[in-house]
C-alpha cells in the first residue's frame, strides 16, 4: 500500500488532523496544502515570520555591518578613541566612565559600551550567538525528544517506565535551575563523554545544556501521541505486512508527529533564546567577552543608571525576536489545527 | 387545548460562514400533535439537526439568521420559539421542550454527580427543595430502568455504561414533564440491544405523558419501530411527509425510494449488494433553482428545472405531501426495482 | 481517594531520591575535571584543594561521595567557599523574601489571568480579544530580568513612583513591604499573565463547545450558571496543574532573575551570586532545595487535581 492509498482509504483522524501528510487524500487538498492556505490567510503571523527572517538576516550579515559601516569588530575596545558626532568630536568613553549614547551614524550607531565597544556591532554578533544557540538547542531537543518519545511510546513497558521516570526527574528541576546547574558545572570542567570533548568556555556548552533541559517538555507530549498512534489501524496494517518496529516508527508514526513537531519548533526556539539570555545574564551561559544578548543585558543592567542605552538595545532585539517567533508559531498552530480556529469563530 | 402542540411554519435558518451563507433549513413546515411521534429522517447535512436545535434555541448566535415561526402551545397561550426572547426561551427550554442528544458519553458533565445534574435542571424551573428534587430524580432513574437508583444518583458519569448514560439523559429530559421531547439520534451511538430499550422508554413516555416526540434519525429501522408520522428532509427542505404507512408503502419521492431501497429487509431475498444512492447532496452554499435532488435522480425530466413545491399529489386525505413533479401513476411504476421499492441507478450521461 | 494519595506519596519519595542523585551527578560527576579543584574556585592553593578533597570525600568511591554530599547538605554542614558563611543559614534568611515575592506574584498573575482569559474568551474574535492576545504575546516574549531592570530604573529611580529595589520585612512595616514588592511582583507576573490568560481562553473556548455545555443550556439553565458552573469549572482543571508546575518554576527560575535585578536578597539572589562567583556549595544546596520543593508541590497538585476531577482517581 502506498502512502496515498492509506491516507485516503482509512480517513485518518489523528487528534483532529486528517491524514498523515503524505499527499492529497481522496477529496481535495491534503492537510499540508490546507495548512498552507490557512497560513496565507493570516497576514499577521506571516508578517512576524518575515520579521524573524529579517532579524536573522541582519545578524548573519554582522560582519558586513562591522566591516563596511561601523569599521570595527565586536571585541575591539575604543576606550581612548574619539568619534565625530554632528560635527562635534566626543570621547567614546567619557572621563567619568560613561560611554557615548546612540549616534545614529555608521560608527557607534547605537552607542558604545563601557569598554568602548560598538554596541550595534556587538548586538549583531551577539544575535548570531544567541540565535545559533537557540536554533541548534531546539534541534537537539527535537531530535532527542523524538527519539525518546518514539521509544517510550512504541515499546511501552519497562522501556517506557525508565524513560518516563527519567523525564519526571528532569521535570522536577525548573528550566533555569537545571540550566544554571549544568551550565556552571560544565563550564568549570568542560565535558568529556567518550570521544566527545568540549572545553568549558565553548559555546557548545550552553547549546547542549539548553537543548537537554527542554527535552521533557517535548518528549512527553510526543510520547503521548505515539502511544495513541500505535493503536491506530494503519499501524496494525503495517505490522500485519511484516514491518518491523523501526520501519513502523519511521514510516508510519513519525510522519504523523510532524505537525506537532512543527508547532513546537517555533515555540522551542523562542524559549531557547530566552533561556540562553537568562543563563548568560546570570553568568552561566555565554561568557564575556563573547557577546550574547543575555550578557549584554547584564552589562546594561549594571550600568543602567548612567547609560540606559546599554540595556535597552539588546532587550528590544531579544523581545522582537522572541515575539516574532511566538506570533508565527501561533499562526502555524492555528493553520495546522483548524479545529481550534473554527471553534473560535462561533 | 385544541390545535397542534407545536406548529412550525416556513422555518428558515441561515448561517453566515467564511465561504458564504449556508441555508441549513430552507422553508420547513410541520406540526406535532400530543401523543404522537414524528420522525424526521435524512442524511447528515439535510438540516434535520439544525431544525430541532433551532426549536430549542440552541442555534442562536451572532452569525445565524432566522425566519418563520415555531408556535408552541404552552398551556396558557402560545410562544413562538423563533422570535421569543432569550429569557422566555430559557424558561421553556428543559421544562416544556426537552431534548436528548446523540452522544451520551460526552453529554454529561464529568465533574458533577449524575443526580446533582438532574436536580440542577429541576431546580432551575421549579421551586422545590434539594431533597424533594433528589427524590424525584431517584424515581425518574428508577422509571427509566436504572437499577439501584438510590445509590446510583451519587455516581459520576464515567461510572455509568453508555446505555445507562443515555437512560439518565432521558430521565433528565423528562424531569420537568415536558410537552415536547426532541430526541436527536438517541440510539446512534449505542449498540442494537440497548437501542431497543431506549426506544421502549420513548414509547412509554408518549403513552403515559401524552407528550409529543420529535425523533431525528437516519435509521429507517428505528422509524419503523416507533414513529407515527414521518418527514423526510433533503438539502434543507422537507421533500416528503406523511404517516408511517404512507411513507413505507406508498412513497412518493425518489429520494425516499432510495432510502427504502438501501436497507436490507428480512422479508425479501438478499440482494447481491445493498444499493446506494449515487452522487452527493448539493452544497448548501450554492443552491440553485429546481429540484435539489435532480442531479442524483434517474427519473428526472424537463419539469425538474422548476422548484417543486411541497404538495399533496397522491390523493387520499391530503396530508401526504411530496416535492416531486412526476405524476402519481408514474411514481408507482418507477419505484418498483427488482421486486421491491428502490431508486435504480442513474445512467451516466 | 486514599489509595491514590498513598500511591502518589510513594512515588514522590522515589522521585526525591532520584533528584538527589541527579543533583549529585551534575555537580560532582558529569563535569570533566577534578571536583575539588572546581569547588576550590579560581586561584586556589594546593592545600585548599586537598582540604576540600578530604572534607567532601572526593578521593573515595562515588556512593561514598554521594552519602557525604547528602549528609552535608541536609545537616546544614555546608559553607560557602568564598564568604565562609553557612549555606543553610543564608538560605533560611532568604526564604521569607523569596516566598513573599513568589506568592505575591502568583496571586497577582492568577487573578489577572483569570479575568483577562475569561474576558478574552467571551469576546473571542472581537477587537478586544485580539488586542489582549497581542499584549499577552508581548508579555511572554520579554525577558523578565530586562523588564524588571527597566521598571526599576524608570519607574523607581527616574520617576520615583516606587522604591528602587530592596526589601522591607513584613513584620517591620507591612505597607512598605508591599510597596517595595509591587514592581517585582508585576515584572514577574507579566510573563505568566500572558501565558495563563491564553491557556484559560483556549480552555474556555474548548469547553464551550463541549456536549455537556450544550446539555446544560438545553436544561434551561441561566447563561451565567452555564458559564460559571459548567464552563469555568471545567476549564480551570488543567490550569490547576499548570499553576502548580509554574509556581515551582517561578520560585526556581523567575525569582532568581527578579531578585537579582531588584536586590531582594532572597534565596534566588543568593543562588545568583553563587553562580557569578562560581561558588559551588550554595548553588548545589539551592538546586536541591528547589527541586525537592517542586517535587513536593507537584505531588500536592496531583492530589488536588484528583479532588477536582473524579476521573483521575481511577489512574
Amino acid at each position: 500500500m502506498t502512502a496515498e492509498n492509506r491516507s485516503a482509504d482509512l480517513g485518518l483522524d489523528v487528534g483532529g488532523r486528517p491524514g498523515g501528510g503524505w499527499g492529497p487524500s481522496a477529496e481535495g487538498a491534503g492537510p499540508w496544502r490546507l495548512g498552507l492556505r490557512r497560513m496565507r490567510r493570516n497576514p499577521v503571523a506571516l508578517a512576524f515570520g518575515a520579521l524573524f527572517l529579517v532579524l536573522v538576516g541582519a545578524c548573519v550579515a554582522a560582519p558586513v555591518w562591522a566591516d563596511e559601516i561601523a569599521g570595527t569588530g565586536p571585541f575591539e575596545n575604543h576606550l581612548s578613541d574619539t568619534v565625530v558626532v554632528d560635527g562635534e568630536t566626543t570621547n567614546v568613553v567619557g572621563f567619568d566612565g560613561v560611554p557615548i549614547g546612540p549616534t545614529y551614524q555608521g560608527e557607534f550607531f547605537l552607542g558604545a559600551d563601557s569598554n568602548g565597544r560598538d554596541i550595534m556591532v556587538r548586538l549583531l554578533y551577539g544575535g548570531r550567538n544567541s540565535l545559533m544557540i537557540g536554533v541548534v538547542a531546539a534541534l537537539i531537543t527535537t531530535f532527542v525528544s523524538i527519539f525518546l518519545g518514539l521509544l517510550a511510546g512504541y515499546f511501552r513497558g519497562s522501556v517506557d517506565w525508565v524513560i518516563s521516570r527519567a523525564l519526571d526527574v528532569m521535570w522536577s528541576f525548573p528550566v533555569i535551575i537545571l540550566g544554571v546547574a549544568l551550565g556552571v558545572s560544565l563550564q568549570l570542567g568542560g565535558l568529556k563523554l567518550g570521544p566527545i570533548e568540549i572545553e568549558g568556555g565553548s559555546l557548545a556548552i550552553p547549546t547542549l545544556v539548553i537543548g537537554l533541559v527542554y527535552v521533557p517538555y517535548m518528549a512527553r507530549p510526543l510520547r503521548g501521541q505515539v502511544l495513541s498512534l500505535r493503536e491506530k489501524d494503519f499501524v496494525e496494517a503495517a505490522r500485519a505486512q511484516g514491518a518491523g518496529p523501526v520501519r513502523i516508527m519511521f514510516s508510519e508514526i513519525l510522519p504523523n508527529l510532524a505537525s506537532t513537531i512543527l508547532v513546537f519548533g517555533a515555540l522551542l526556539v523562542a524559549n531557547a533564546v530566552l533561556l540562553e539570555a537568562a543563563l548568560s545574564f546570570l553568568g552561566a551561559g555565554v561568557q564575556p567577552p563573547e557577546p550574547s544578548w543575555g550578557n549584554m543585558i547584564r552589562e546594561g543592567v549594571n550600568r543602567i543608571a548612567s547609560a540606559p542605552h546599554l540595556a535597552i538595545a539588546p532587550g528590544v532585539m531579544l523581545t522582537l525576536t522572541v515575539l516574532s517567533l511566538n506570533v508565527f508559531g501561533d499562526g502555524v498552530r492555528d493553520a495546522l489545527d483548524p479545529r481550534a480556529k473554527i471553534r473560535v469563530e462561533h | 387545548m385544541s390545535g397542534p402542540l407545536l406548529s412550525v411554519e416556513d422555518l428558515h435558518v441561515t448561517f453566515r460562514t467564511e465561504e458564504g451563507d449556508v441555508r441549513a433549513v430552507d422553508g420547513v413546515s410541520f406540526t406535532l400533535e400530543r401523543g404522537e411521534v414524528l420522525a424526521i429522517v435524512g442524511e447528515s447535512g439535510s438540516g434535520k439537526s439544525a431544525t430541532v436545535m433551532t426549536l430549542m434555541g440552541l442555534t442562536r448566535s451572532a452569525n445565524a439568521g432566522f425566519k418563520g415561526w415555531a408556535r408552541l402551545d404552552t398551556g396558557d397561550g402560545e410562544l413562538d420559539l423563533v422570535s421569543a426572547t432569550d429569557e422566555a426561551l430559557r424558561r421553556v427550554r428543559g421544562s416544556r421542550v426537552a431534548m436528548i442528544f446523540q452522544d451520551p458519553m460526552t453529554s454529561l458533565n464529568p465533574v458533577y454527580r449524575v443526580g446533582d445534574q438532574i436536580v440542577e435542571q429541576i431546580r432551575a424551573h421549579e421551586r422545590v427543595s434539594e431533597a424533594e428534587a433528589m427524590d424525584r430524580v431517584i424515581q425518574l432513574l428508577d422509571r427509566v430502568g436504572i437499577p439501584r437508583a438510590r445509590e446510583r444518583v451519587r455516581a459520576f458519569p464515567h461510572e455509568f455504561s453508555g446505555g445507562m448514560r443515555q437512560r439518565a439523559m432521558i430521565a433528565m429530559a423528562l424531569s420537568c414533564q415536558p410537552d415536547v421531547l426532541i430526541a436527536d439520534e438517541p440510539t446512534t451511538a449505542l449498540d442494537v440491544t440497548i437501542q431497543a430499550q431506549i426506544l421502549e422508554r420513548i414509547r412509554e413516555l408518549r403513552e403515559s405523558a401524552d407528550a409529543g416526540v420529535i425523533l431525528v434519525t437516519h435509521d429507517l429501522g428505528v422509524v419503523a419501530e416507533i414513529a407515527d408520522r414521518v418527514a423526510v428532509m433533503y438539502a434543507g427542505q422537507i421533500i416528503e411527509q406523511g404517516t408511517l404507512d404512507e411513507i413505507f408503502y406508498d412513497p412518493q419521492h425518489p429520494y425516499t425510494w432510495g432510502l427504502l431501497g438501501s436497507i436490507a429487509r428480512v422479508d425479501r431475498p438478499r440482494p447481491g449488494r445493498l444499493p446506494a444512492i449515487g452522487g452527493m447532496p448539493p452544497s448548501l452554499h450554492d443552491l440553485r433553482v429546481g429540484c435539489r435532488f435532480r442531479t442524483r435522480c434517474p427519473h428526472e425530466f424537463a419539469k425538474c428545472a422548476e422548484s417543486p413545491p411541497l404538495e399533496a399529489r397522491a390523493g387520499g386525505a391530503g396530508d401526504h405531501l411530496d416535492r416531486c413533479w412526476l405524476p402519481p401513476a408514474e411514481k408507482a411504476e418507477r419505484r418498483e426495482v427488482g421486486g421491491q421499492i428502490g431508486l435504480g441507478r442513474k445512467e451516466p450521461v | 481517594m486514599a489509595r491514590f494519595v498513598l500511591r502518589r506519596l510513594a512515588g514522590m519519595v522515589f522521585v526525591l531520591f532520584a533528584v538527589s542523585v541527579l543533583t549529585f551527578l551534575i555537580f560532582n560527576v558529569i563535569p570533566n575535571s577534578d571536583p575539588a579543584v572546581r569547588m576550590a574556585g579560581r586561584q586556589a592553593s594546593e592545600s585548599t584543594i586537598e582540604a576540600i578533597r578530604a572534607e567532601w570525600g572526593f578521593d573515595k568511591s562515588l556512593p561514598e561521595q554521594y552519602v557525604t554530599t547528602m549528609k552535608k547538605v541536609f545537616t546544614g554542614d555546608l559553607e560557602s567557599q568564598f564568604t565562609r558563611l553557612n549555606v543553610g543559614e543564608e538560605i533560611r534568611k532568604g526564604i521569607p523574601r523569596t516566598l513573599s515575592l513568589a506568592v505575591g506574584a502568583a496571586i497577582m498573575w492568577m487573578v489577572l489571568a483569570l479575568a483577562l482569559g475569561l474576558f478574552s474568551a467571551v469576546r473571542a474574535g472581537k477587537f478586544s480579544d485580539r488586542f489582549l492576545t497581542i499584549l499577552a504575546l508581548i508579555g511572554i516574549s520579554m525577558p523578565v530580568f530586562w523588564v524588571g531592570a527597566l521598571m526599576s530604573h524608570y519607574l523607581g529611580f527616574k520617576l520615583g513612583l516606587f522604591p528602587n529595589g530592596g526589601y522591607v520585612e513584613f513584620a517591620k512595616d507591612p505597607l512598605d513591604w508591599a510597596y517595595h514588592l509591587i514592581l517585582p511582583w508585576t515584572a514577574l507576573s507579566l510573563l505568566f499573565i500572558g501565558f495563563y490568560s491564553r491557556v484559560l481562553r483556549s480552555n474556555v473556548l474548548d469547553t464551550i463547545n463541549e456536549d455537556y455545555v450544550r446539555t446544560a443550556r438545553a436544561k434551561g439553565l441561566s447563561e451565567r450558571r452555564v458559564m460559571v458552573r459548567h464552563v469555568l469549572r471545567n476549564s480551570l482543571i488543567p490550569i490547576v496543574t499548570l499553576w502548580g508546575l509554574d509556581f515551582g518554576a517561578v520560585v526556581g527560575g523567575g525569582a532568581i532573575l527578579t531578585e537579582t535585578v531588584f536586590g531582594i536578597q532572597g534565596v534566588g539572589q543568593y543562588f545568583g551570586d553563587g553562580i557569578a562567583q562560581l561558588d559551588v556549595p550554595p548553588v548545589l544546596a539551592v538546586t536541591m532545595l528547589i527541586a525537592f520543593f517542586i517535587v513536593l508541590l507537584n505531588t500536592i497538585v496531583d492530589i488536588a487535581y484528583a479532588a477536582l476531577d473524579p476521573r483521575i482517581r481511577l489512574q
